[in-house]
């Protein structure tokens, strides 16, 4: 009876979960495999479509004869890249049809016209003309013709299939492409905004977890940017930072604080002058990370609220006791209390701003030197079309990933341990 | 030491002050006002004054009447004789001080004399500066947003600093923005088919998501633990390296420009959140509750029905907002995925007309706010619940 039991509930565990992993692998495990068979490989944007043998059907009168009619069909290869094999072709039409006069590669039985067209190459174009005659003297209704549509069949090879395989891609990706340059784009945004999300989080959560007027409001308001779609924010930061008529620009001018506009989002350095060191700083990629920040800094608000609610009151009344001051009450208890929050928080940041994508993309398209590895994806894969290439770049982004995963979780050990 | 203190205490609230006063100076600007500076030493010389004073007067007089006079003196000083400027913007001066002065007015010799003084002054002052700053930063773009949807593009370019809305005008013409988005642009095509992608998202989640989750919580079967960490492992995987092979495979399968093709990958994404968060939910409903429902032979989809669904209506309905507003915001798979104009969602159509820099830009900031409005009020108004989910980890971005 339990034996029974318990193999029911397997079966039924099985059943429940089933149609949900089937989804998620076939979705996203899948395509992660399929991405390194695609990077092993030279294909571009215009081999993916599968080539297809097409026919366009034209019905035409012929003059005079009500009983006669003429069909033009104009057949083709859809690719411009591939030959399509054996291609074979059928049309029906009404019974009391009889075909004039025969192509040879076709034959005319049970009312339905089959030609076997042997293979097309790439481009392929042929012009096929049949006339018709009813074996009854009616006359023809050619709407009622033009209403079928013949079936066109052949063999192509899927590009994707084929196993040639390359190492072009990874070559180019590591070594033409900038890559240091990339790397170290990608290292800056994603570390200064992990880093500074966090930090606005921090400041916020010990704001808002001390008690004044409008308390529960400020909380909504601060997560406000996260949950807003980013189309909608990108393009308001857009305009308030564009340097023609945007809104900081202005106001800057207004109270004389600049001069001449700055270009913050189109502008890849600026000089500036800091205790008498000239350095340059990229400016549009600050921008793009300042973005970044305040569009992310309320989720590490939210952890680390809740983290700071939970710490008990307790240890802030004995260090009252001892005379602690406010800062050394956050340092010496609160700080310690949320390290572990902040190091998750830093991990899952970490990995997110990596990938991020759209945030660029809407705010620089990843012009003047904001061009991070995500953005060169999409560049690679769509603005140049090259499919590998792009694999190859999304590729390399989960290998650096996994790095980082490991030694972080290996440093964190080392701490865990030490502790 | 108590002087030391006097002084750091004066500056610092000084320094508050400056920071109130461009703030108002800013948002006063933003009305078409035209102010050319902050003031910052005549607003410096005042707050510090204010300070000094409070402190020296004390108790002597009521707090009342001393707010009164210190935000008289410098409105009449500062807005009125300096700079001549409109009553109401002198009136917000004088609200400011008041609740500058009520706000130090706690402050006296007797605090100052205490241990660490002035950190706890700069530690108040500190939140006090900070949910100021960070309420202006937050909600000013939304704040941008929405006006210049009202605006019109001649007013936007000949002042740029005039964010005024004229109320006297048309509602026609005020809402002019809005009306040529749904008649021109087919704004509400796009609504639809965002709202048929999300509503459909979720109904598809929770019916794969259910089941899933219960047999995760419940059930033994061999490969659990393995299934339970490879969610959290999928969720944490970035979206830009299914771009790619997805692309292909959607191309060559035709759907590209379709909505079951959004369907099928933003369900794949959002199911992970979706198993996660349910699974916590129904391991904390008491077990009693199915073994009794077993003894009166109950299949599993009763249970299910008839006992799970039922008790876990909060969890459910905030998956379910969570899955909505993910689907809602989504942008990257439908720049991916549609390039025909009738299938766009909104997200992707806001892209498309920002494209065209003919567009003009309060267009696409009315646009904006349609497609904001939705995932705003959802928010503020089931905050409570939705709030407790996002520390689950459950909105990714």
């Amino acid at each position: 009876m339990s034996d029974k039991l318990i193999s029911s509930e397997k079966r039924t565990a099985y059943i429940l979960t089933l149609p949900a992993v089937l989804l998620v692998f076939g979705i996203i495990l899948f395509p992660i495999f399929s991405n390194v068979w695609i990077s092993f490989k030279e294909v571009e944007l215009k081999d993916i479509r599968i080539p297809e043998p097409r026919a366009k059907k034209i019905v035409k009168t012929i003059s005079g004869e009500t009983t006669k009619i003429k069909i033009l069909y104009k057949l083709r290869n859809s690719s411009l890249l591939q030959e399509i094999r054996d291609v074979s072709f059928q049309d029906k039409f009404p019974k009391n049809f009889e075909i004039e006069k025969l192509d040879p590669r076709c034959s005319f039985e049970k009312h339905t016209l089959k030609c076997e067209f042997g293979n097309w190459p790439a481009k392929y174009r042929e012009k096929l003309n049949v006339v018709f005659e009813t074996n009854d003297g009616s006359n023809i209704d050619k709407k009622r013709l033009k209403l079928i549509k013949p079936k066109l069949d052949g063999k192509s090879d899927n590009i994707l299939l084929n196993t040639n395989f390359t190492l072009k891609n990874f070559k180019k990706v590591l070594f033409e492409n900038e890559f240091l340059d990339l790397l170290l784009t990608t290292f800056y945004y994603t570390f200064f905004g992990t880093v500074g999300s966090i930090v606005f989080g921090i400041l916020t959560a010990q704001m808002v977890n001390q008690k004044f007027h409008g308390r529960t409001f400020m909380r909504s308001v601060l997560l406000f940017p996260y949950v807003a779609p980013v189309v909608a924010l990108a393009y308001t930061w857009e305009l308030l930072l564009d340097p023609n008529s945007g809104t900081l620009n202005s106001l800057l001018i207004n109270y004389q604080i600049i001069e001449t506009p700055i270009n913050l989002l189109g502008q890849k350095y600026i000089e500036l002058n800091v205790l008498g060191f000239d350095f340059k700083l990229r400016l549009a990629l600050t921008t793009v990370i300042m973005f970044e920040i305040w569009r992310y800094f309320p989720l590490a608000f939210l952890f680390i609220l809740a983290r700071l609610q939970a710490i008990p009151k307790e240890l802030y009344e004995a260090a009252d006791v001892d005379g602690a001051s406010p800062f050394q009450k956050f340092f010496k208890i609160t700080l310690p209390q949320i390290t572990a929050v902040i190091s998750i928080l830093f991990m899952i940041r970490f990995i997110w701003n990596f990938n991020k994508f759209e945030d660029v993309f809407l705010l620089t398209g990843g012009a003047s030197g904001t061009r991070t590895l995500p953005i060169n994806v999409y560049q690679q894969g769509f603005a140049i079309s090259d499919i590998g290439m792009g694999s190859a770049v999304s590729i390399v982004i989960v290998l650096l990933l996994l790095m980082f995963m490991f030694f972080y979780f290996k440093l964190l050990g080392k701490r865990v341990d030490e502790d | 030491m108590r002087t030391k203190n006097i002084l750091i205490f004066s500056l610092i609230s000084s320094f508050f002050l400056i920071f109130l006063i461009s703030i108002w100076k800013i948002l006063a600007t933003l009305q078409g006002l035209n102010i050319n500076s902050f003031n910052i030493e005549v607003i410096f010389v005042s707050g510090f004054f204010i300070s000094l004073a409070q402190i020296g007067i004390n108790d002597r007089i009521k707090n009342i009447y001393k707010s009164i006079i210190f935000s008289f003196a410098v409105v009449i000083c500062d807005g009125y004789l300096i700079q001549k400027l409109p009553l109401w913007y002198n009136i917000g001066v004088f609200l400011i001080l008041y609740f500058f002065t009520n706000k130090i007015s706690k402050y006296n010799y007797n605090n100052l004399k205490e241990e660490h003084s002035t950190q706890v002054i700069l530690f108040d002052f500190l939140t006090l500066f900070g949910i100021l700053f960070f309420s202006f930063v937050i909600l000013f773009p939304f704040y941008m947003m929405i006006v210049t949807s009202f605006k019109t593009q001649i007013a936007l370019l000949v002042n740029p600093l005039d964010f005024s809305i004229n109320f006297s005008q048309d509602i026609k013409d005020l809402f002019k923005s809005y009306f040529v988005i749904f008649k021109s642009y087919k704004f509400g095509k796009y609504i639809l088919t965002s709202t048929i992608v999300s509503v459909g998202t979720v109904v598809i989640t929770l019916l794969f998501a259910i089941p899933a989750a219960y047999a995760v919580a419940r059930l033994n079967f061999f490969g659990k633990n393995f299934l339970s960490t490879s969610i959290l492992i999928i969720y944490m995987f970035p979206a830009i390296v299914l771009v790619i092979p997805l692309y292909t495979i959607f191309s060559q399968l035709g759907l590209r420009n379709s909505i079951e093709g959004l369907l099928i990958v933003y369900t794949a994404t959002t199911l992970p959140v979706a198993i996660y968060m349910l699974q916590g939910y129904f391991k904390s409903i008491p077990k009693e509750l199915e073994e009794a429902a077993i003894m009166d032979k109950l299949s599993w989809f009763g249970i299910i029905t008839k006992i799970i669904i039922p008790l876990s209506i909060p969890a459910i309905s905030s998956v379910a907002l969570y899955v909505f507003m993910i689907a809602w915001n989504e942008f990257l798979f439908s720049l991916m995925f549609l390039d025909n104009p009738n299938s766009f969602t909104l997200s992707r159509a806001i892209q498309y007309l920002s494209g065209d820099a003919e567009t003009p830009r309060q267009y696409l900031m009315a646009g904006s706010v349609v497609v904001t409005l939705p995932v705003l009020f959802i928010f503020v108004y089931f905050e409570k619940y939705l709030v407790s989910g996002l520390t689950a980890g459950s909105v990714k971005g």
